[in-house]
């Protein structure tokens, strides 16, 4: 899923400040697992923007809304029939949602009210941790299932560095050393000739290097 | 827990049962942490972060919760309305020392 944090509260209210009336839009999709994003997230950062712009005494009106997702075009229409009706959108789906938002409303500013994250898993309930990069050439299948580009903090695709040590990586005392763990799963797996196979280098054509990506899919068209 | 303060209380207590004895296993650690959290959000925004807490007693302890209410109401008291009925009232047409709980 695509991960993310709520942005301090004095920032959304420091955005919020030329707006009496603002619609806040949350996202069913993955910032709702995250809880980040989600109705109940929606209704927690509604009240407290309430709260703090009444203590100020600026009331400010709250349309709260959640959609299906805001990365598809057909929930994001949802909106139009009362978007116009509000002076601003804040919204707390992931940044790609909220861009999406924004093409298709030119007349209304978008705000953003979390910062978008990694694309992760969940760990434990309340832990998210990275797991890839969407580099667009994918060799887990060479790699035992754990990604040297995101799980090594140097992308390297040879082998562990000097800053290996006893299966932790030097960035940080809780950061294990990838390599450590792509070597720890291969031998588990008996498939130790696969680390002689990866590629001699990294192509990276095919991630962010080209500017934003696009995919094409002629029997979806 | 913030719909409380829109709706016009001064203070907010919550109550849970006691910690290891909870039907839901870890719920009442899981409210703790989210009273925590709607704590941080109300001294964030000026409201005060002691309007609220979570207290732990179990069914069968009557005079406890009594205990609890009346000494949370006291603090309350003491702490006085809080800024959001302050700001939807003038300050002189508030009673004095009634309060919201």
């Amino acid at each position: 899923m695509i991960t993310g944090t709520p942005k301090p509260i004095e920032e959304i209210l420091q955005m919020l400040e030329p707006y009496d009336t603002i619609i806040l839009a949350g996202c069913y999709g993955c910032v709702t697992v995250c809880r980040v994003g989600g109705e109940k997230e929606v209704e927690i950062l509604a009240s407290t923007i309430r709260l703090a712009r009444e203590a100020s005494g600026k009331k400010i009106t709250i349309k709260e809304v959640c959609l299906e997702r805001q990365c598809d075009p057909e929930y994001i229409e949802t909106m139009r029939p009362y978007v116009e009706d509000y002076q601003a959108v804040l919204s707390i789906a992931c940044g790609a949602g909220i861009q999406f938002l924004a093409e298709k409303y030119m007349l209304t500013p978008l705000l953003p009210g979390i910062n978008t994250g990694f694309l992760g898993v969940t760990e434990r309930q309340g832990e998210w941790a990275e797991r890839c990069q969407g580099c667009g050439d994918c060799v887990l299948h060479l790699t035992g299932g754990i990604c040297p580009v995101t799980r090594c903090a140097k992308s390297l695709f040879h082998g562990p560095c000097g800053g290996s040590s006893k299966g932790i990586c030097e960035v940080g005392k809780d950061v294990p050393c990838g390599w450590q763990l792509i070597v720890d799963r291969l031998k588990s797996l008996n498939q130790m000739d696969n680390y002689t196979k990866l590629k001699p280098y990294k192509g990276w054509n095919t991630s962010r290097d080209g500017g934003p990506r696009r995919i094409f899919r002629e029997d979806m068209i | 827990m913030l719909k409380a303060f829109e709706n016009g209380a001064d203070g907010v207590m919550v109550m849970g049962c006691l910690e290891g004895n909870c039907h839901f296993v870890n719920g009442n650690f899981r409210a703790r942490a989210r009273v925590a959290r709607v704590s941080r959000i109300l001294e964030t925004i000026g409201i005060g972060a002691e309007r609220i807490r979570m207290f732990n007693l179990s069914a069968g302890e009557g005079a406890r919760f009594a205990a609890f209410v009346s000494e949370f109401t006291d603090e309350i008291r003491n702490l006085g309305p809080s800024p959001i009925n302050v700001a939807r009232q003038e300050p002189a047409k508030i009673p004095t020392g009634e309060i919201n709980v």
